[in-house]
């Protein structure tokens, strides 16, 4: 097996809601290696996401550890989780979340902006990512002028476009219909297999999870020891 | 690297309307207060281009206007010998006596009358004012009621034009000649002989100035000090330069109303920034989450959004500059001293600066509560808002 790229322990996250106590993830201690392709379910309110966004630092955890190629979360600022987040992290929406006043190029190209590249190598390389996505036809369009599996096409670029080590993905195929959710899942699949990202997604679509090397279950913010 | 800038630039035009409602309350305010600023500039102008540095203005000791001065025919024979004034083409000092009065006009359409100065000068007085030449008509002649009268006032009032007859003092004056000053105080005048003047006014010997000529500047500043210190004259002399930059104190508390105007409503137009960027915030809180969770820092959309605010208030300081800009050599009047005194709105490439500069100025603070309400905004509650 493959060095863990995310490692967890007794990872947990509490917070208060309308001062009701809520755990929503309960020591979950979990390790993914490079190159699988895992995918996160369970019922809606188990801590999937929650756990998907600890993964991304989109949120602190109230107790235990969290490592994610090799940095302790926990101990990063906020400047340096942006900068940590835009260098190894991409992140896939279930809204797909493009800026609705840029182009599909313009919205690929914006990760990139906090890069050292210049505008030439900057266009080429969304050029190249929305070319890999079957969207190299689409550049000068709008979000409104795409359909929503087209949408969710340019934010798997936007994802890809600075070559990160870690693809997450948010429920990317719930607001889509059978035919552009399967293409979402077969271009994921492909960055799996074909350029070796470590991709983490979660879903509650059994059909979306037989693309995964490896399912977890979640239940009431507790990881299932079946799949553990 | 920040977010780009064409990202607010289409957001600004996408929420078309709001954005031309908000620039409209900035150009409205910048409007009012480059207005206020080319009227007291074209005041300025007009009273800094009516002086000579060469001319001394000779008043009674501590008179601070001519139409409270007093200056008697004895004295002016005593003046017009001292040393260091100029004279002219006919061998006579460059010196003139001169009685300003007021009389009142109706301008075109009104009913009420505005205070117009009537000034009784000598030919000495007509041909050292460089800056005054004659348009239509011809000059005055000694010994009769005939007078010359500013374009300002032709332009103005009915009763002041080329051919028409004017009651002032107790005889009826033709108008024989319209002069323009080159932008100078002049023009709002109407000139007539001194001895006609003085006789219709019943004063004859107690007239109100004199004006002398110097052959230079320098000569002038000395011949200022010279009938300063004579006690025999007993009459105060000043710069006439100086003469008219202390008038254009009269500019002074239109200046101060229009900023106090402007103030308020920036005050108010800052308040209409700050509440359609905060509107633009909430609308856009999933986006402001996504850009975090690109890597944007909380930094890069303070900046971004602090921006955009800036930009739409720009919008309204360009707007609000090309409202006011057809007022530009617009005449106007004031009452300065007493009487009316016709000068042009003068807007310049400065003021209009002046006037973005105004606008990014309310923009900033207008938008930098809403800007920091983005960036402080928690990822995850950000992608939450709909």
């Amino acid at each position: 097996m493959s060095e863990p790229i995310i490692e967890t322990r007794n990872l947990t996250k509490e917070f208060l809601r309308d001062e009701f106590h809520v755990v929503a993830l309960k020591d979950v201690t979990l390790e993914i290696p490079q190159g699988e392709f895992v995918t996160l379910m369970g019922p809606s309110g188990s801590g999937k996401s929650t756990l998907l966004h600890l993964i991304a630092a989109m949120d602190r955890p109230t107790g235990g550890e969290i490592r994610v190629l090799g940095h302790n979360l926990r101990e990063l600022t906020d400047r340096e989780i942006a900068h940590w987040r835009n260098e190894n992290v991409g992140f896939i929406f279930q809204q797909f979340n493009l800026l609705p006043v840029l182009t599909a190029l313009e919205n690929v190209e914006l990760p990139l902006k906090l890069t050292h590249l210049n505008k030439a190598e900057r266009l080429e390389h969304a050029a190249t990512a929305l070319n890999l996505v079957g969207l190299g036809d689409r550049l000068g369009h709008f979000p409104r002028q795409l359909s929503g599996g087209q949408e969710q096409r340019v934010a798997i670029a936007r994802a890809i476009v600075t070559d990160p080590a870690l693809i997450l993905a948010d429920e990317p195929t719930g607001n889509l219909d059978a035919a552009s959710a399967q293409e979402v899942l077969t271009i994921l699949s492909k960055l799996n297999k074909d350029f070796g990202k470590t991709i983490v997604m979660v879903t509650h679509d059994p059909h979306a999870a037989h693309f995964a090397t490896r399912v977890h279950h979640l239940e009431k913010g507790e990881l299932m020891p079946d799949a553990a | 690297m920040a977010i780009p800038l064409t990202y607010n630039l289409r957001n600004l035009v996408v929420r078309r309307t709001t954005t031309v409602m908000t620039a409209l309350g900035i150009a409205l305010t910048v409007a009012v207060l480059l207005a206020v600023l080319a009227l007291v500039d074209g005041l300025r102008v007009t009273l800094a281009t009516s002086g000579d540095p060469r001319h001394v203005l000779v008043m009674r000791k501590g008179a601070t206007s001519e139409l409270t001065s007093l200056v008697t025919r004895m004295q002016f024979q005593d003046l017009k010998f001292k040393q260091g004034i100029a004279t002219g083409a006919d061998g006579q000092p460059l010196a003139s006596v001169e009685l300003i009065t007021i009389i009142s006009l109706a301008a075109e359409g009104s009913d009420t009358g505005d205070n117009v100065t009537i000034r009784g000068l000598m030919p000495a007085g007509i041909a050292m004012r460089h800056n005054v030449r004659l348009v239509s008509g011809r000059w005055f002649r000694q010994g009769v009621y005939e007078a010359v009268v500013g374009k300002s006032l032709s332009d103005r009032y009915p009763d002041a034009r080329l051919g028409k007859k004017l009651r002032m003092g107790r005889s009826d004056w033709t108008i024989v000649g319209v002069m323009d000053a080159s932008g100078g105080a002049q023009a709002s005048e109407i000139w007539g002989d001194v001895n006609q003047v003085s006789a219709d006014w019943n004063r004859v010997l107690y007239l109100s100035s004199a004006l002398v000529e110097a052959p230079d500047a320098v000569t002038a500043k000395a011949l200022v000090n010279s009938i300063g210190d004579d006690t025999r004259l007993d009459l105060g002399a000043q710069m006439e330069t100086d003469y008219f930059a202390q008038q254009t104190q009269s500019a002074t508390p239109i200046e101060y109303t229009g900023i106090f105007v402007a103030v308020i409503m920036a005050v108010g137009s800052s308040f209409a920034a700050m509440n359609t960027m905060y509107a633009a915030v909430a609308r856009r809180a999933r986006e402001i989450g996504t850009l975090r969770v690109l890597g944007f820092s909380k930094l890069s959309i303070l900046t971004s959004f602090w921006l955009e605010s800036v930009l739409l208030a720009g919008l309204g300081g360009v707007a609000g500059c090309l409202l006011v800009l057809p007022l530009n050599g617009h005449t106007t009047e004031v009452g300065a001293n007493f009487s009316q005194l016709a000068f042009a709105f003068h807007i310049t490439p400065g003021s209009m600066l002046a006037g973005v500069l105004f606008a990014i100025a309310l923009g900033s603070v207008g938008g930098l509560f809403p800007a920091a309400a983005a960036a402080r905004k928690e990822i995850l509650s950000a992608l939450r808002e709909t």
